[in-house]
């Protein structure tokens, strides 16, 4: 044998390059780019062209296209000599998706940055201000407070209510039904699930016959019917939240679910000789047991719920002092087009996030592989 | 072993605890059977009364009318039948006579009177018409309460549909091709900076789409490609990459190293370990987060709104339009149920024949940007 690395041998071991093989490979490489470049521009001028066909080319120009890239970007870099090759080729594995995360999100995150202290149109240096506004605005005021409101009682709700139905699961015969039951809300947009309260809250003046479940519920107890989403301001930000609760509690019950069943059952049993009672077992036990999957599972929410959008957007539009944080950025961005004032709401967002990136890459530092 | 240990060492179920859990998840059916009932009921019935009306139920139901003399003065309290006089206000707000029926203006102005029976009913009149309607994009006649008709336009969601599976597969196909790439490079290949990349993927991870938004949409449209499909499919695919690479990331580096030394002494290349070997055993992990992907891209708002929102009116996703459906027509309730049952049967569908992947994928990619 005549390899020390194992990783490295390929049995024709060459020490130089296969001329042949750089010209095939290269005219591959020259054939994709040109199949790309044609491609997009198809699809970027052709109007009028029927759907289907546009998505089913989308779907050839697209996977072939990556697909070939980096096939003819290997045979090109294994045309060379191992040494060459064994340096280049993983570059060529992650090249693609390093280029799209460094052009697309990286530099424009920076950009953000950047623009966030010029003024609505990008051209004049302004400092701080846009950011002093941020935190001085009346409307940007409302939403901080709005998206505490998403994220203490959201997340506490989706945590809670979480934890409470997979213990029960855990310890009855439906458990999968329920979960399944319970979990599929996941499956449902925001704009899809707006509709649905929407019609649960909807308000007919008295008298009139209540078509809203809420209303002609609280109507049978004789209690006038209530324009929820829109009076009792600031607490109809509540039955906002009662959406997301419902969208997103099955998250917390199978993940909590699947922890649950890895408490290990001796321990409940040492518990349960000693004479312990359920509910000392379950805040002794299994709380700390299943602490670490708590965790994610809140920080999870917390995030989901300080990015929340779609559902303000599709129930109120922001309006009746129900504005968040992503809505404001909206309107900045794409209403009121005020470029720096946007850029400076979607720093403070990601400024939010900075604690769990730190987590998470603290994390990643403690795994033994890296 | 611990699996049957398991089963037995757990308390019994109560009748409370299965009792509690059917509470919930009733709760939980509720506001979806509501909107899946109200798609099938008719423009009038479902803005006179309750989805809930369909079980069946006491009602009062019209068996009889009375005419009055017209212009017969209502100052004073009427005798309608002999020796019951009633108000005006008695009459508007229905009156119970003694025999138990019920006694409602049904025309005050021509002083017709109607008699109803308290009778067991159901509202079990269903159709497709709703669904017909918003479909397709043709224009319709409806006709009002009042006789008169109405000429509307269909909302086209068929359109719509196609739309979104034209967004929705590539932009769940490419990014799980380049993230495979990666991934296995990162798992089994040595290079510079590996660490660093991989770093700055778990960084990407929570960075909010937001944060990229704004210099994202000029680049777009410098590029001339700002309102057209491949603006989304190159947004979802950013966006979905950190976490697809995570993923593929942690599925591929825990394949056994045994395999793949096997292979790599046999003479395999990197290529053909990659694509022979690696991505054959890694379907389950790719459909995880194809599922996930194709969801989230699915039920996607923002992406769309922004990077979409330039091109004209037909490249609208169903999300988009059932947005504006909701904008424009607040109170069409049958229009709105249809539309919103539409938009969410994909979803549904992939989620309870794929449920299992669905959970894999959930509980890694939960933390998404």
């Amino acid at each position: 044998m005549q390899s020390t690395s194992k990783l490295s041998s390929t049995p024709p071991d060459r020490e130089t390059a296969n001329y042949l093989q750089v010209v095939t490979s290269l005219g591959i490489l020259i054939a994709t780019a040109v199949f790309l470049w044609w491609g997009f521009l198809f699809l970027r001028d052709s109007e009028g062209v029927n759907q289907l066909i546009i998505g089913a080319f989308a779907i050839v120009w697209g996977v072939a296209g990556v697909g070939l890239l980096y096939f003819g970007l290997n045979r090109f870099i294994e045309s060379f000599s191992d040494r060459i090759r064994s340096i280049f080729q993983p570059f060529i594995f992650v090249g693609p998706a390093a280029l799209i995360l460094t052009w697309f999100l990286v530099i424009p995150t920076v950009r953000t940055l950047y623009l966030s202290f010029l003024d609505s149109n990008s051209v004049n240096f302004v400092g701080l201000e846009n950011f002093v506004s941020v935190f001085t605005d009346r409307q940007m005021l409302t939403s901080f407070r709005n998206n505490l409101l998403w994220m203490v009682i959201g997340t506490f709700s989706c945590v809670s209510l979480g934890l409470l139905i997979a213990v029960l699961a855990d310890r009855s015969r439906f458990d999968r039904v329920a979960k399944s039951i319970i979990f599929m809300p996941m499956a449902i947009s925001f704009v899809g699930a707006a509709v649905i309260w929407r019609f649960v809250y909807y308000y007919s003046p008295p008298g009139q016959e209540q078509i809203g479940l809420l209303n002609a519920v609280i109507s049978v107890f004789g209690a006038e019917p209530q324009a929820w989403i829109s009076s009792f301001q600031p607490f109809n930000n509540l039955f906002l939240i009662v959406i997301m609760v419902w969208l997103q509690t099955g998250f917390a019950v199978v993940i909590l679910s699947a922890a649950l069943k890895g408490v290990p059952d001796d321990l409940l049993e040492a518990g349960r000789i000693d004479g312990a009672s359920e509910g000392r077992i379950f805040f002794r036990i299994i709380l700390p047991y299943i602490q670490g999957t708590l965790i994610t599972v809140t920080t999870t929410i917390l995030i989901f719920s300080l990015k929340i959008f779609d559902v303000v957007i599709a129930m109120t539009g922001g309006q009746y002092g129900t504005e968040v944080i992503a809505t404001n950025f909206y309107r900045q961005f794409f209403i009121n087009r005020n470029f720096g004032y946007g850029s400076a709401i979607a720093i403070v967002l990601l400024l939010a996030v900075i604690p769990v990136m730190v987590y998470n890459l603290r994390q990643l530092g403690k795994q033994e592989a890296f | 072993m611990a699996a049957i240990a398991k089963s037995s060492n757990r308390k019994p179920s109560t009748v409370w605890i299965n009792l509690l859990l059917i509470v919930i998840c009733f709760l939980w059916l509720v506001p979806v059977f509501g909107l899946l009932v109200s798609s099938f009921r008719t423009r009038e019935d479902i803005s006179s009364s309750g989805w809930w009306t369909i079980f069946p139920h006491q009602a009062w139901k019209r068996t009889s009318e009375i005419a009055l003399t017209r212009g017969l003065p209502l100052d004073q309290p009427v005798e309608v039948l002999p020796g019951q006089r009633y108000t005006d206000a008695q009459l508007r707000e229905g009156v119970i006579l003694p025999d138990g029926t019920q006694m409602q203006w049904s025309n005050r102005r021509q002083r017709v009177l109607a008699i109803s029976e308290r009778q067991w009913t159901a509202n079990l009149n269903f159709y497709l018409t709703n669904y017909d309607n918003v479909l397709s994009g043709r224009n319709y006649r409806y006709t009002l309460p009042d006789g008169s008709s109405q000429e509307e336009r269909g909302d086209n969601l068929i359109g719509a549909f196609i739309n979104t599976l034209t967004v929705a597969i590539p932009a769940t196909v490419i990014p799980i091709l380049i993230a495979a790439f990666a991934a296995y490079a990162f798992a089994w290949m040595r290079f510079p900076l590996r660490k660093i990349m991989f770093a700055a993927i778990i960084a990407l991870l929570v960075v909010p789409l937001q944060a990229a938004m704004i210099p994202m949409l000029r680049d777009f449209t410098s590029m001339q490609i700002s309102g057209t499909y491949l603006a989304v499919w190159l947004a979802h695919t950013t966006f979905g990459l950190p976490l697809a690479t995570y993923l593929l990331y942690n599925y591929i580096s825990q394949l056994p190293r045994e395999t793949l030394e096997a292979a790599f002494i046999d003479g395999a290349s990197q290529w053909t370990i990659f694509t022979q070997l690696i991505l054959p055993l890694s379907v389950p992990a790719l459909a995880s987060f194809a599922i996930f992907q194709f969801l989230w891209v699915w039920n996607d708002y923002l992406v769309a709104l922004i990077f979409l929102g330039g091109g004209g009116a037909d490249m609208k996703v169903m999300t988009q339009r059932l947005a504006d459906m909701v904008g424009t027509r607040g109170q069409d309730w049958h229009l709105l149920t249809a539309g919103a049952f539409v938009t969410i049967l994909v979803p549904l569908i992939v989620f309870f024949s794929l449920q299992r992947y669905f959970v894999r994928g959930l509980l890694a990619g939960s933390v998404k940007g």
